[in-house]
């Protein structure tokens, strides 16, 4: 048991800022809405390198949670996008602005 | 340098890399993959890290739903054309980027210098016999009874809106 837990939390901070480098970048709706999985998964990934090292069940717990809300979160996300596209015929965020005045 | 150091280099470089080639790539339905990629090696991780049953639960809920239901949604809307949305530069995305990179030096180095992580010299014994079915089955009947429920009613309320707003006319 070699890995020190900062290694850990190193590559979920590189692969939290990739998600919002893409969140920030990409125009695709579907795209962005796959970056915002890979944020939720670092932080997942920090969750429980955290429970295992301090031998805690609250940390895996907390992490089977924010697996159900991300369930969620994609079922609802998926149906705006589709009901968008049928509207807009685009899933381009850039040329959906019909909540901006 | 260990054989799981190795390993977990090995597999940190594979998540790195699925994880810049999703943001990269053009096609959607390739960047879905590079997803479901990244998705396997952090499962990999948790069993690094003697979480077996949320690895188990990682790639059944994310590989096996969540990313079907996103596959199925770019092959719904059939993106066929490219041209539409052919990422512009822009200014506000490279100082975005810059901003993010700045972000991630800034976290880096806090990680670093932390000794709070250091009091850790390894796994912690007990984390064989959290990680398991039994123990977080225990954990979630009793003290997270309530939450648990509480999920239920969360998913019953996403597909109700899922329908709501998917559906053409109720």
């Amino acid at each position: 048991m070699s890995i020190p837990l900062h290694y850990y939390l190193g590559l979920s901070a590189v692969l939290f800022a990739i998600g919002v480098a893409g969140v920030l970048t990409r125009r695709n709706a579907i795209v962005v809405f796959m970056c915002i999985e890979l944020m939720l998964n670092s932080v997942n990934l920090t969750l429980i390198a955290f429970a295992s090292f301090m031998g805690d069940i609250s940390g895996h717990v907390l992490v089977f949670f924010v697996m159900a809300v991300a369930a969620a979160e994609a079922t609802v996300g998926l149906a705006i996008v589709i009901a968008l596209f049928r509207n807009r015929q685009t899933v381009n965020i850039d040329e959906i602005n019909i909540l901006k005045w | 340098m260990t054989a799981e150091t190795v390993l977990f280099f090995i597999v940190a470089a594979c998540a790195i890399a699925s994880a810049v080639l999703m943001v990269m790539q053009r096609n959607p339905v390739m960047s879905a993959i590079f997803l479901i990629g990244n998705f396997f090696t952090i499962a990999f991780l948790y069993l690094i890290l003697q979480a077996q049953l949320l690895a188990v639960l990682q790639i059944v809920v994310y590989t096996g739903a969540i990313m079907v239901l996103v596959v199925f949604v770019i092959m719904l809307l059939n993106l066929g054309d490219e041209k539409k949305l052919t990422e512009r530069f822009d200014i506000k995305k490279v100082l975005g980027v810059i901003l993010v990179f700045g972000f991630l030096l800034e976290m880096l180095y806090l990680f670093g210098i932390s000794e709070e992580t250091r009091v850790y010299a390894g796994l912690n014994p007990k984390a064989v016999a959290v990680g398991t079915v039994e123990s977080m089955g225990k954990a979630m009947f009793s003290t997270y009874l309530f939450p648990f429920e509480i999920t239920g009613l969360l998913l019953l309320a996403s597909i109700v809106g899922a329908v709501v707003l998917a559906k053409r006319r109720l």
